[in-house]
């Protein structure tokens, strides 16, 4: 760490950083007192900078000492008080003027002392000031430099006014910022001030859920990052899934949002070293190679890159705009157009962070139900090529019907329940087939969280708790195309 | 410190926001959000006041980016003075209502209500911007009660460093006490530090 600029009024020590304290985890999982350990939530920025002052430093993200363990319920001002007497002047500041309660008295000695206070040096007794007023120090130096503000003003005073400070140190409260607070502000603003440059509508999903995620992250200890994490997916029709860690997810978080990166120009976030290991270029390849390629299972540092890496895919599809909607991202197999691709990286971003959350028992709300609305007619439109290539794989029942492009076909009414649910008919025979309310032949409902589960390949096709009418292959056909349509 | 110039970051982030890019006022919420909404809710103790202040702020600095001047401290001070300012004028708007409405107490105690909410505010955002060195050892001798000799063997500093530290960041805290002259902005958010 560089030298510390700031130094007592009468500086005269050196500084030697806060080394060990980095590498405490104190960070009680039950307790979410924001920034109990002070030195969590700070981006690498702001530790390079630990030295200066931190309101100087970038992304300094604000918290205050807490308490590690669960709140006393103790304020400053209720500390107990123990020792009699003051023998320092009385208070010359402006403590009248604040109307706060004057500070406890300082300590004395539990037992009045049988010897005489140590003789200290002017220059330590003044460096004592600030452990004396905390009732840091010995019951022999506290007296030792009580006894010296009877005789020296200058320290007098500031002992005084150090004390009172005291009184200013304060628990943080745990305040979780209501997730919705964002696009409420947010609003407000581009309402009052219309935006030249905005946010293209479908980059919006992947602007909230980034930052939900980010605020998640924010107050994780190294025990949270390290938490393990099972991601689930169905592969081959059956459920697959890959131990990790929370830092993991957010590797596998950052290589395939890296899929869009590169699609908009931006750098590949995968090293080197794991773009040679690469087999091909789907979100699982990338992942492995990016898991495979790390000499060290991946760490808290994970959280700057990725975040970075979403602010500016969002800033780049800002300038971009709409002409960037329809550039092909590509997924290995498929590719998507950009406006879908940024969908499915925010349906991905909200699975993840809710199986982050869930591995360190955070709650965690699905989106919006505008976003999430938008997530669901991702699915509902990609379920009909999913149904095509399982029929080419003959794990979904021949079409019933030859359809010509364009014209109406067999049709299954997809009800998704909920707020941000709606209703969906997906053309059964060919995915160039115009889906009908008259060539219904099946209905199926389900909760819209559960049909988002099912399309993550966390439930399991067959027991996605749906209400079936019609043609059961049809809706099983479906149920088990929506499954497939999960990746790792 | 803060005479120094401001981070690039502060620059490029004002001169984005006159631009009009909402992709820039997204990501100066996800920075600074939880600071202006634990301020003002310091000084209001309301969650809903300390929602529409963070609302508010946030509109002044996307309407007015150019009030920011670089050269008087850092982009997040800015911002947390324009916080204090927002909730004490909530804060005594509200006590003032409730005063005229028969409420108890004079103008006098309210005054006071209002100072004490006011330092308390400059308080916090003191400690979180020292430097997390001083914040640490504080931390320990204060909310853990670790005495100064335990806390520098916790930080791995010498006894000497650990009383500097907590003398330190003491005297950072009291500035918060400091009166502000009527055209000054609050300590504690610019210079002052």
């Amino acid at each position: 760490m560089n030298a510390d600029p700031f130094e007592p009024d009468d500086g005269h020590e050196g500084h030697e950083g806060c080394e060990g304290h980095d590498r405490q985890d104190r960070h009680d999982r039950q307790d979410r007192h924001g920034e109990s350990d002070p030195c969590h939530g700070r981006t690498d920025e702001d530790v390079a900078t630990g030295g200066a002052l931190a309101e100087d430093a970038p992304g300094a993200v604000p918290g205050v000492p807490g308490v590690p363990g669960q709140d006393t319920g103790e304020r400053p001002g209720e500390r107990p008080a123990r020792g009699g007497g003051l023998r320092i002047p009385p208070p010359r500041s402006s403590i009248e003027d604040t109307g706060r309660p004057l500070p406890d008295p300082p300590p004395l000695p539990a037992a009045p002392a049988p010897t005489p206070p140590p003789v200290l040096e002017h220059k330590v007794l003044k460096s004592l000031l600030g452990a004396w007023a905390l009732t840091a120090c010995s019951a022999e130096e506290a007296a030792a430099v009580e006894l010296h503000l009877g005789s020296c003003g200058a320290c007098a005073d500031e002992a005084l006014r150090l004390r009172d400070a005291v009184g200013l140190l304060h628990p943080e409260e745990s305040l979780d910022l209501d997730p919705g607070l964002r696009s409420r502000v947010l609003t407000n603003c581009l309402d009052r001030r219309p935006p030249r440059i905005p946010v293209p509508d479908w980059a919006a999903p992947y602007d909230a859920e980034t930052a939900r995620l980010d605020a998640l992250l924010k107050d994780f200890g190294n025990g949270e990052w390290h938490a393990p994490v099972r991601l689930k997916w169905y592969e081959e029709d059956r459920p697959t899934s890959r131990r990790t860690t929370v830092a993991g997810v957010i590797a596998h978080l950052l290589t395939v949002d890296g899929l869009v990166a590169t699609t908009l120009g931006l750098e590949d976030p995968l090293p080197e070293a794991a773009r040679a290991l690469l087999v091909d270029s789907s979100p699982t390849a990338r992942t492995d190679a990016y898991w495979n390629a790390s000499r060290f299972p991946p760490t808290r540092a994970m959280r700057l890159p990725w975040r970075e890496q979403s602010h500016t895919i969002i800033r780049t599809v800002s300038f971009a705009g709409g002409g960037s909607a329809e550039l092909a991202v590509p997924y290995g197999e498929f590719t998507l157009p950009l406006r879908d691709s940024m969908l499915d990286r925010a349906f991905e971003c909200w699975l993840h962070a809710d199986d982050i959350a869930d591995a360190v028992d955070y709650p965690y709300k699905p989106p919006a139900p505008r976003h999430l609305n938008r997530m669901i007619d991702l699915a509902a439109r990609m379920l009909p090529g999913a149904l095509a290539e399982r029929r080419r794989s003959g794990l979904a029942t021949p079409a019933k019907e030859l359809v010509a492009a364009g014209t109406p076909g067999r049709s299954l009414r997809l009800e998704v329940e909920g707020h941000g649910g709606g209703e969906w008919l997906i053309p059964l025979d060919s995915p160039g087939a115009v889906a009908t309310a008259e060539h219904e032949v099946a209905h199926v409902a389900l909760d819209c969280v559960e049909f988002c589960r099912l399309a993550a390949g966390h439930v399991p096709p067959e027991d996605a708790a749906a209400g079936q009418d019609g043609d059961r292959e049809a809706i099983r056909d479906v149920l088990s195309a929506a499954a497939s349509l999960s990746r790792m | 410190m803060a005479k120094d110039a401001p981070p690039r970051w502060d620059r490029k982030m004002q001169q984005r926001l006159a631009r009009g890019e909402a992709a820039a006022l997204g990501e100066l919420y996800d920075r600074l959000a939880s600071l202006v909404h634990s301020l003002a809710h310091r000084v209001l103790d309301d969650d809903a006041a300390a929602d529409r202040v963070t609302r508010e702020v946030f509109a002044h600095v996307w309407e007015n980016p150019e009030e920011y001047d670089p050269k008087k401290g850092s982009l997040r001070s800015w911002v947390a003075s324009l916080t204090h300012r927002y909730a004490v004028s909530r804060l005594r708007q509200t006590e003032t209502a409730a005063l005229a409405d028969g409420g108890q107490g004079t103008t006098e105690d309210m005054e006071q209500k209002v100072r004490r909410a006011s330092v308390a505010a400059r308080a916090d955002y003191i400690v979180t911007s020292m430097p997390a060195p001083l914040r640490a050892a504080l931390e320990l001798a204060y909310f853990q009660r670790r005495d100064y000799r335990q806390t520098a063997a916790d930080l791995g500093v010498t006894e000497d460093e650990a009383r500097r530290r907590l003398r330190l960041g003491l005297q950072l805290l009291s500035t918060a006490n400091e009166q502000r002259p009527a055209a000054a902005p609050p300590p504690g958010y610019g210079s002052a530090l």
